[in-house]
């Protein structure tokens, strides 16, 4: 059994299979210029259970080396590294989730499970609204009355969504602070030097780019599409983010509650990342349908997907909602859109969204390790 | 899709690196141009698909090169190597081409990189292709695909049809159906004969069963043997090629790079009665290795068993397989069907040869065997340090060097020395006119870039004037 397989696989045989592969590129090389995967297994002789993890997780799925494999199936050392280190990373994330029994939901169908809790908080939201006080629900509410604030009081609102991302956040940590002393790291090593140059990897996903040409997606001609598109979610989402915390500011510090004007600083900088949050993730799901099936394990798919399709949504009903604040039709909007953007918190941890701080603690590795002397070889 | 009444200007048979270079040459001069390729898409693209990088003259560092590496130098390597067996004006043209041909190379989305990890003794001489010579390969077909050039897998070229110094016809199949083809020149590129073992039988007597092949299949040398029975002048012997120690554990065909063992030189060699055959210490395992795939064919049942201990693992490039380990040599023995008694005493007279030297694997160092042979000139050391590790070891068979002699315009030469008007051979088909003998790491892709190229050219303007 390979992991170039589709089929399922125990852990131990997939270990396994890697030490394999590993040896073969190690003995090969001829990759060494695609990506910081394969400089980091060429430091090493042999490959331990730790270091299949690290280099599965600076694997950026780039796809140029599985085509420039000539040891590629149907070859009979059946060499695919794209596939062989995305089904590593999913054993990465499912063991560091924490509580460890939750990692156990990466088993299921991630877009399922992020429609199906997105809709039913929606619909929670919903009923209370819809049921509680009709009349305010289905009412215009003009921005000078406090639009949604009329609807659901701002302090509920950021305390139950404070407190989800909250778990949400420390969950994250909990599988960083695992993670980081399983690769043989000290924890006061990663805010060095090394960080910074993780932090530039990371922003412009170098390694999202076959060593210079653009990656094989999504077909076998390289192109940067993919990293483009994931550049547009990935700040995006950044700046959604800052969207958010900067309306924090103004409601807590400056005392100047929501909803702002269309000119204000929280609401172009949540119209820009919306707009990069609908771009970005449509490309992205167009790519995964049109690649090359061999490129990836497709039952991690619908992870991605799930991800995908939160954040394609979170933006489509926050722009709704800002279009039509003012009608009748807001109270529905304003359900539909907390239910994702409180589904998206509730997945984190346990979702694809954990592939930015695995991806990006192995980026740290790589450069803290490029520093360390290489065990010295013969001249070859 | 296949036009089997149309005239061609150009039939490429092969799909290797030569061939890609003379169909691309061709179609840039506008040539109509036709590719039989005879492997399955998937494995196309010959040996050439598991080369790493080309030996390119240069006076000054270029972008990837460091250094230089001039003209003389270059020649002075090549003409040890084949100890003369080389045409100095044809190997002349190999090593200026070298020097300009890489932004053509470029130009069709071939990339180059930095030497890789353990090769960096190769950073002044030899340019690296980036992620290796499939990815070279792809370039070229991508590249061929755009232009315009009509490719098919899976065609097998059985025929080539010569009359007089003239190029006719060729017949090949494709899905299981005989066709003809017409054009007006051809560009035989088809490889050597390494993956007919009948034929190297023949060669090498019935020691041949036991060589692995390290490249394709696909190159089984047929067309080769038609065009000598057809009437072209040979070059070289069918004993000549480039023949190496590889692991005894790798596939009968296309297990490439990776089936080295770069463990010899740091410990000792026995064949399967358990002795020592050859000075494993003499340089460089780079440059040496292609003398051990003879030294090995020379043994009984053409095996060897390479064997170190626990002081030098870590010091070589990983081999791919993992070693067979025991703790004990007689453990080792057995694990390797040797004779527990005969390898303890090979070993223990071994030992005791050994003089104390300072032991350094980066340089000749000063650790010698004395009053023992064969003798160790460098890297003895004693084998006394548990666990035990042993590869076993078979020749692998890179390439042969017998061909079709060619002229300087790649032209194919016939018995009467005449040159054919438009027939034309590149790559290891006639790399034989360059390297008789022996072998410079790069200089098969430089060798089939510079005539593929040629070919292509020359072929363009006999067709179109
Ligand atoms: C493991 C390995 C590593 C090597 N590394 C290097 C290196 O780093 N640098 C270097 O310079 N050289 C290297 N070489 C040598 C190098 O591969 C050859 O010198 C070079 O590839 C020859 O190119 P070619 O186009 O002549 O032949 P090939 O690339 O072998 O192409 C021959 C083509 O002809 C096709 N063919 C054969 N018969 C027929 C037929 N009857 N009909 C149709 N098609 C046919 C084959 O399918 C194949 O596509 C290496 C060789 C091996 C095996
Ligand atoms: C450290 C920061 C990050 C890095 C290095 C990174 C890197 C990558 C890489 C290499 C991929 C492609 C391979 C794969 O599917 O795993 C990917 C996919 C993806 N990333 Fe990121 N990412 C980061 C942060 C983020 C963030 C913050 C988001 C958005 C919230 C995001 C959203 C996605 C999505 C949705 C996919 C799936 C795309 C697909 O299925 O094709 N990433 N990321
Ligand atoms: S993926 Fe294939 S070509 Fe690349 S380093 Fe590994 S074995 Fe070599
Ligand atoms: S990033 Fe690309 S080249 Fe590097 S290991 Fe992953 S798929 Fe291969």
């Amino acid at each position: 059994m390979y992991a170039a397989d589709e089929k399922p696989m125990p852990l131990d045989a997939l270990i396994e299979d890697a030490q394999r592969v590993l040896r073969v590129c190690n003995a090969c090389r001829y990759c060494e210029g695609f990506c910081a995967m394969f400089p980091a297994m060429a430091r090493r002789l042999e490959f331990t259970e730790n270091d299949i993890h690290y280099l599965g997780n600076l694997c950026h799925n780039c796809g140029s080396c599985l085509y420039a494999c000539q040891f590629s199936p149907p070859h009979e050392f059946q060499v695919n590294v794209p596939r062989l280190m995305a089904r590593v990373r999913g054993e990465t994330y499912r063991r560091y989730a924490w509580p460890g029994f939750l990692g156990k939901l990466y088993d299921n169908n991630g877009v399922a499970v992020s429609l199906i809790s997105a809709f039913s908080i929606a619909l929670l939201f919903w009923i209370a609204g819809a049921l509680g006080n009709p009349d305010r629900f289905f009412a215009a509410h003009s921005v000078e009355q406090g639009s949604f604030y009329a609807l659901m009081p701002h302090n509920l609102m950021a305390g139950m969504f404070g407190a989800v991302f909250a778990f949400a956040m420390v969950a994250l940590f909990m599988g960083f602070i695992r993670f980081w002393p399983y690769m043989g790291e000290e924890l006061a090593d990663f805010v060095k030097k090394p960080l910074a140059e993780g932090l530039h990897d990371a922003f412009t996903l170098k390694n999202l780019g076959g060593g210079g040409e653009g990656c094989t997606y999504p077909t076998e001609q390289k192109s940067f599409a993919r990293r483009i598109f994931h550049h547009f979610t990935f700040y995006g989402f950044l700046l959604c983010l800052a969207a958010t915390s900067v309306a924090t500011v103004y409601h807590y510090v400056l005392d100047y509650p929501a909803p702002y004007p269309y000119i204000s600083l929280p609401k172009l900088l949540g119209t820009l990342g919306g707009i990069g949050l609908l771009i970005g993730p449509a490309g992205l799901l167009w790519i995964k349908a049109k690649r090359d099936p061999d490129l990836a394990y497709r039952s991690q798919d619908g992870m991605d997907a799930g991800l995908l399709v939160l954040l394609f949504m979170i933006s489509l009903t926050g722009l709704g909602l800002m279009i039509w604040r003012e009608t009748g039709a807001m109270g529905t909007w304003l359900a539909v859109h907390l239910g994702f953007v409180l589904a998206l918190f509730l997945t984190m941890p346990y979702g694809k969204f954990v592939h930015g701080m695995y991806r990006l603690m192995a980026l740290v590795r790589y450069h803290l390790e490029r520093r360390r002397p290489v065990p010295g070889i013969a001249p070859e | 899709m296949l036009d089997t009444s149309k005239t061609w200007d150009l039939l490429v048979v092969g799909g290797g690196n030569a061939a890609l270079c003379a169909a691309l040459m061709a179609r840039e001069a506008g040539c109509s141009v036709i590719l039989l390729e005879g492997a399955p898409k998937h494995f196309r693209g010959g040996n050439s698909r598991h080369t790493r990088n080309l030996r390119c003259m240069h006076e000054e560092p270029q972008d990837i090169l460091t250094g230089a590496y001039p003209e003389e130098e270059y020649w002075q390597d090549l003409l040890k190597v084949t100890g003369g067996l080389t045409s100095e004006k044809l190997a002349r043209i190999v090593l200026h081409h070298t020097s300009s041909c890489r932004p053509w190379m470029m130009k069709h989305g071939v990339r180059f990189q930095p030497p890789l990890g353990g090769t960096l003794h190769l950073s002044r001489t030899n340019a690296f292709f980036l992620g290796g010579g499939k990815a070279l390969v792809n370039a070229y077909y991508d590249s061929a695909e755009r232009l315009g050039v009509e490719v098919h897998y899976e065609a097998q070229v059985t025929d080539i049809e010569i009359e007089g110094d003239s190029f006719k016809s060729a017949t090949f199949t494709l899905g299981g159906e005989t066709h003809q083809v017409r054009a007006k020149a051809v560009v035989i590129a088809c490889g050597g004969f390494q993956a007919n073992l009948e034929w190297l039988e023949e060669a090498w007597g019935p020691a041949a069963k036991n060589f692995l092949v390290r490249g394709t299949p696909y190159n089984r040398g047929d067309i080769l043997k038609l065009l000598l029975a057809k009437g072209a002048k040979q070059i070289s012997d069918p004993l000549q090629g480039h023949c190496v120690a590889i692991d005894a554990r790798s596939p009968k065909y296309d297990g490439g790079i990776i089936t080295r063992v770069d463990a010899v030189s740091l410990g000792i060699v026995v064949n399967k009665n358990a002795e020592r055959f050859y000075d494993e210490g003499e340089d460089f395992w780079p440059k040496r290795y292609a003398i051990w795939g003879r030294l090995v064919a020379g043994q009984p049942d053409q095996i060897g068993y390479s064997i170190v201990d626990a002081k030098v693992m870590g010091k070589f490039m990983p081999p791919v397989y993992p070693p067979i380990r025991a703790s004990s040599l007689r453990e080792l023995a057995a694990k390797l069907e040797l004779n527990p008694d005969a390898l303890e005493k090979t070993v223990r007279e071994f030992n005791a040869a050994v003089r104390t030297g300072t032991f350094d694997h980066t340089i000749q160092d000063d650790c010698v065997t004395e009053g023992i042979t064969p003798a160790k000139t460098h890297w003895a050391q004693k084998i006394d340090t548990a666990p035990y590790f042993g590869y076993p070891l078979r020749p692998g068979i890179t390439f042969t060097y017998l061909g079709v002699t060619v002229d300087d315009k790649s032209r194919m030469i016939l018995q009467d020395d005449k040159p054919c008007k438009n027939i034309f051979a590149a790559g290891e088909i006639m790399a034989g006119n360059v390297l008789g003998k022996g072998y410079l790491a790069g200089i098969g892709m430089s060798i089939g870039t510079t005539f593929g190229r040629i070919a292509g050219e020359e072929a363009a303007k006999h067709v179109r004037g």
